[in-house]
Formats: C-alpha cells, sequence, structure tokens
C-alpha cells in the first residue's frame, strides 16, 4: 500500500497483470513482506480477529436478509421462522446475534491495547481517529440491529436511543419525528433501521480499508513503544504474523463456538422473546453489554440534556486522545505512573459498565450505585483530560532500550549495551 | 436536490391524518387507570380520587421542576396548576411517554406504590410524577404532556 515494493512478477501473466492492474503486487506487500516489529504479543492479533468479526456478521446478515422481513406485523415471527424452520436459521442467527458481542469483544481489546502501547502518538494519529470512527459506525450497526427482532427491548431501546435527540434545544422534537418517521417508532422506523443495517457494514469496511493503509505508512506500534531503526528490528508479516494471528483467530473461535452452540442467549435479554408492545415498557431496559459504560454515565446524571452531552462527549474524547497525551514515551511499559493510572481506567469502565447493568435505585453494600457510577465517569472525563496531560509532563520514564532487536535478542544482536 | 431525501423521512400526511381517538370513560373507576393507544404512544386515563386530587393542588407551582402545564388546551405559558393540568379534576389525560427518553412510566397505586409521589415512576431511568403528572425527581425535563382533547358527552372523549 505504501513505500517501495520488493514484488517481482514471475510469470508472463503476472508481468502483464502487474502493468494494468498491480492487485497480486499489492497482496505481495501487505500480507508477505511487510516488515513488522519482531515483538509483537497476543494483544496485537486482534486486527486480523476484528477483520474476521466483520467478514462473519456480512455473511451471516446476508443470509439472514433473505428470510427476514422487514415489517412491524411480520419480524418477530419472521426471526422465529429463522430460529425453528429455515435450513440451520439458528445457527445463522446465534452466529450473527453472538457475533456483534465477539466483534465488540475484540474491539475493546483493540481499543484497550492502543491506549497501553500508546499506539495513537505520533505518525499514528489518523489510525486512531480513523479506529474511532470504525468504532461509532459500529455502535449505531449494532443498534440498528438489535431493533429488527421487534421484541420488547428491541423496541424500547430504539425507543430511548432515538429520544436521546428530543435533548436537542429546539429542533429535537423534530429530529426525533424525522428518525421515526411517524409519532413514535413504529414500522416505517423499523424499514429504514433495516435499511441502514444492510449498509453500514459495507460502510465500516470501505474505513477498514483506510484504517489499513494508514496503519500500513509508519507501519506497526509494539509493546516496546520505540520505532524501527533497521531492519533487524523487524520480520516479514508472512509466515510469523500469519501464522500467529491464525493461531490466536483459532482460539478466539473456540471462545465464539463456544458462545453459539452451549450459551447462544448468554448475551441476549429474555425480555427480547416477548413480541414489541408499544404500551408496556419493561421495569428493566438494559441495553447490549457493550453499551452499559455510556448508559450508566446517561442514567448518573439528573438533567437530561447534560446527561446525553456527558454519554456523547465520553465517546468524542476519544477523538483527542493523540494530543492529550503529552508524554515523549508511548508505552506503559516504561510509564510506571500512567501504567496505574491505565489499569484504574479499565476498573472504572468495567464499574460503569456493571452500574449500567443494575436498576436505577440500586445499591451495593449501601453505597447507591448511582453515585459509583457518578465517580468512575468523572474519573473517565478526568483521564483523558487531566490525568494524560499532566502525567506526561511530571511523569520520569523508565529507561527505554536501544532497539527492539537488542531487546528481543540481548546485546548478540550487535546493538550497544546499556 | 438534498431536500427530497431529507424529507422523505418525515412521516407522511396518511400518518399525520391518523391523528385522533375517541375513548369511553364509562367503566373507569375511581383511582383506576385505563391506558389507550394514541399516536402510536400509550394514553393515560386516570380516573382520581379526592385525596389524589387534594395532593396535588397541596403542591405550590413555584416548587415544582416544571411550572407549565404542558396542557395543548391552554397557552404555552399557563401555570403547572392542578387546575391547568385537567379540563375535569376527575379526569387526568396525559400521554403516557416519560419527558426524559420516552419510557411508558408506571402507574403508583396505594396498594403498589411506585415512587414518592403517588403518581408514576418511570422505571428505565428513575423520574417520579405526582398525581397531576408533573416531574418531581429524576432526569425528565418536563411534565407529562396533556393532549388536546374534548368531552362529547360525560362518559366519551375526544383526543387529538
Amino acid at each position: 500500500m505504501s513505500g517501495p515494493s520488493t514484488y517481482k512478477p514471475n510469470s508472463g501473466f503476472e508481468r502483464w497483470l502487474d502493468a494494468r492492474l498491480p492487485l497480486p503486487r499489492l497482496m505481495h506487500d501487505t500480507m508477505q513482506t511487510f516488515p513488522t516489529p519482531r515483538n509483537l504479543n497476543i494483544w496485537y492479533t486482534f486486527g486480523g480477529i476484528l477483520t474476521f468479526c466483520l467478514a462473519v456478521q456480512i455473511i451471516t446478515g446476508v443470509v439472514l436478509a433473505m428470510h427476514y422481513v422487514a415489517n412491524a406485523g411480520l419480524a418477530f415471527d419472521s426471526v422465529e421462522s429463522i430460529m425453528r424452520d429455515v435450513n440451520y436459521g439458528w445457527l445463522m442467527r446465534y452466529m450473527h446475534s453472538n457475533g456483534a458481542s465477539m466483534f465488540f469483544l475484540a474491539v475493546y481489546i483493540h481499543m484497550f491495547r492502543g491506549l497501553y502501547y500508546g499506539s495513537y502518538k505520533a505518525p499514528r494519529e489518523l489510525i486512531w481517529i480513523i479506529g474511532v470512527l470504525i468504532y461509532l459506525l459500529m455502535m449505531a450497526t449494532a443498534f440498528f440491529g438489535y431493533v429488527l427482532p421487534w421484541g420488547q427491548m428491541s423496541f424500547w431501546g430504539a425507543t430511548v436511543i432515538t429520544n436521546l435527540f428530543t435533548a436537542i434545544p429546539v429542533v429535537g422534537t423534530h429530529i426525533a419525528t424525522w428518525l421515526w418517521g411517524d409519532f413514535a417508532v413504529g414500522d416505517a422506523t423499523l424499514n429504514r433501521f433495516f435499511s441502514l443495517h444492510y449498509l453500514l457494514p459495507f460502510i465500516i469496511a470501505a474505513v477498514v480499508g483506510l484504517h489499513i493503509w494508514a496503519l500500513h505508512v509508519p507501519g506497526n506500534n509494539n509493546p516496546l513503544g520505540i520505532d524501527v531503526k533497521s531492519p533487524q528490528d523487524t520480520v516479514p508479516f508472512h509466515p510469523y504474523y500469519t501464522v500467529k494471528d491464525a493461531f490466536y483467530l483459532t482460539l478466539f473461535v473456540i471462545l465464539f463456538a463456544v458462545f453459539v452452540f452451549y450459551a447462544p442467549n448468554f448475551f441476549g435479554n429474555p425480555d427480547n422473546y416477548q413480541q414489541a408492545n408499544p404500551l408496556v415498557t419493561p421495569p428493566d431496559i438494559v441495553p447490549e453489554w457493550y453499551l452499559l459504560p455510556f448508559y450508566a454515565m446517561l442514567r448518573s446524571i439528573p438533567n437530561k440534556l447534560m446527561g446525553v452531552i456527558v454519554m456523547g462527549g465520553a465517546i468524542v474524547t476519544l477523538v483527542f486522545i493523540p494530543w492529550l497525551d503529552t508524554s515523549r514515551v508511548r508505552s506503559c511499559r516504561f510509564r510506571p505512573l500512567m501504567k496505574q493510572f491505565f489499569w484504574a481506567f479499565a476498573v472504572a469502565c468495567v464499574a460503569l459498565g456493571y452500574c449500567g447493568s443494575q436498576s436505577v435505585d440500586a445499591a451495593v453494600a449501601g453505597v447507591p450505585l448511582v453515585w459509583v457510577a457518578r465517580i468512575a465517569g468523572l474519573y473517565y472525563y478526568a483521564f483523558f483530560w487531566l490525568i494524560m496531560p499532566i502525567v506526561g509532563l511530571i511523569e520520569t520514564p523508565k529507561k527505554l532500550p536501544a532497539s527492539i532487536a537488542q531487546s528481543v535478542l540481548g546485546d548478540t544482536a550487535g546493538a550497544p549495551a546499556e | 436536490m438534498a431536500w427530497p431525501f431529507i424529507d422523505q423521512m418525515n412521516p407522511s400526511s396518511a400518518t399525520l391524518a391518523a391523528g385522533t381517538a375517541e375513548i369511553d370513560l364509562s367503566a373507569i373507576q375511581p383511582g383506576q387507570q385505563i391506558v389507550f393507544k394514541f399516536r402510536g404512544h400509550p394514553l393515560f386515563v386516570r380516573r382520581r380520587t379526592p385525596a389524589e386530587i387534594a395532593a396535588a393542588n397541596a403542591v405550590p407551582v413555584s416548587s415544582l421542576p416544571d411550572p407549565l402545564a404542558e396542557n395543548d388546551n391552554l397557552p404555552d405559558s399557563a401555570p403547572a396548576t392542578d387546575a391547568n393540568r385537567a379540563i375535569k379534576p376527575e379526569w387526568l389525560i396525559l400521554v403516557g411517554v416519560c419527558t426524559h427518553l420516552g419510557c411508558t412510566p408506571q402507574v403508583s397505586t396505594p396498594q403498589m406504590p411506585e415512587g414518592d409521589y403517588g403518581g408514576w415512576l418511570c422505571h428505565c431511568h428513575g423520574s417520579q410524577y405526582d398525581t397531576a403528572g408533573r416531574i418531581r425527581k429524576g432526569p425528565a425535563p418536563r411534565n407529562l404532556q396533556v393532549p388536546v382533547y374534548s368531552f362529547l358527552s360525560a362518559t366519551r372523549v375526544k383526543v387529538g
């Protein structure tokens, strides 16, 4: 995709094709000879795993669309017919619904990896920002998809999320009506959500292309967070990382299969096996697990507009991380102070997720969860807007190794000893 | 050129026209709420007891988070007194949509209380309404909306 090419056409046909559409050259340079830091660990295999997840969602989704009916009167029954009548329909649907959860599991690991090793720092700012865009598109796609089975959670989830727009002064209710195509969530809404749910994965695929293109300009970051200095620091992508990616992808697929075959409704909500009823809200509305931290922030603020701003701001904040982090060192391995704040941040995210999964007035050991969510939400913001800029300035990082090769191979690599 | 592509998503004239409903009050007992469907939303019709009306009247309007009546039958600036929330005090007719994020609040009865104000509690995000459907606590910004309605007879109401 970028940089000098080492591709040599081997046959007359390859020479002919290379002069017209250099597709083999592209594949050779990006997936075969691409120089990759030799020290990438397990956490760097999730990019490939995510590509796999996207492919699974698109393939099973195209199949499901052959049997699904986007009509408020028929949608619920058509999903039941997929489960009971369509040959292997249950498998397609369980792969698709659990696939969404696996997709988010992988993307969260991928994002925390990027945060820990400073992969968003120069010159990789755009890779990170394009990644945030992909994450946003994923959330929109997942939301549209969750509405389609037209169960109680589908309907009320759609109602709550579209009502977020009514918090916008003056034009808010007009935007909500425009989204619904009616006075409330209904048949018109279901149809347009189906249309968008089918469209967005292909947009995601295109943006993933940009993500990988941008990645292949500076190349991979690595757990040490130092730049590649010589060819000794790298190995060719194939076979080293094709094999490593394939191994961890296999483990990931086993986990995926455990859910699909042994606990297919683990991530689901039983209320969604009841058909949508616009007159009865289920006692506890819970979004899918991957949205719970943001949902907890929304609920912890006793003001509608502020709640929506805080929730949206939590995602928008991610875009600014490359410039909020003032440290010259990328990897938390060499940032003793930041490392502690990072793990506290991970705990805050899990705490927010837990608060979001419980009812509004719940308490643990006498502490109202709404206050846990407030403190964790405050820390979420403080981590990015205060801790990142300040710690980067006051922290004394540990001494960085001279090179990747020296760190991996020891002094025999020829680099000067410390 | 962009407008047709934007406006096609708005409700069609056919959808907008299907906006009135006639309801029958005769079977509703004092203290009871019946939910009808109106424009795709729940419509709360609650026959209030004298105690519930008295409780609503006892609240000073100045202490309310939303001091406006939010009544489509009155000017926008009408204050949220109990008299401005219902044409006949006994019959409270409200759009059953929480003004926070659109869930349907649960009705409170003396036997099964929901929240601290005797009206409604929204389980989604904890908004509490009093016996006049006015917001008292929680994230919802406005009182439950009173739709346009009129009494056709003592027991028939036209809504919308």
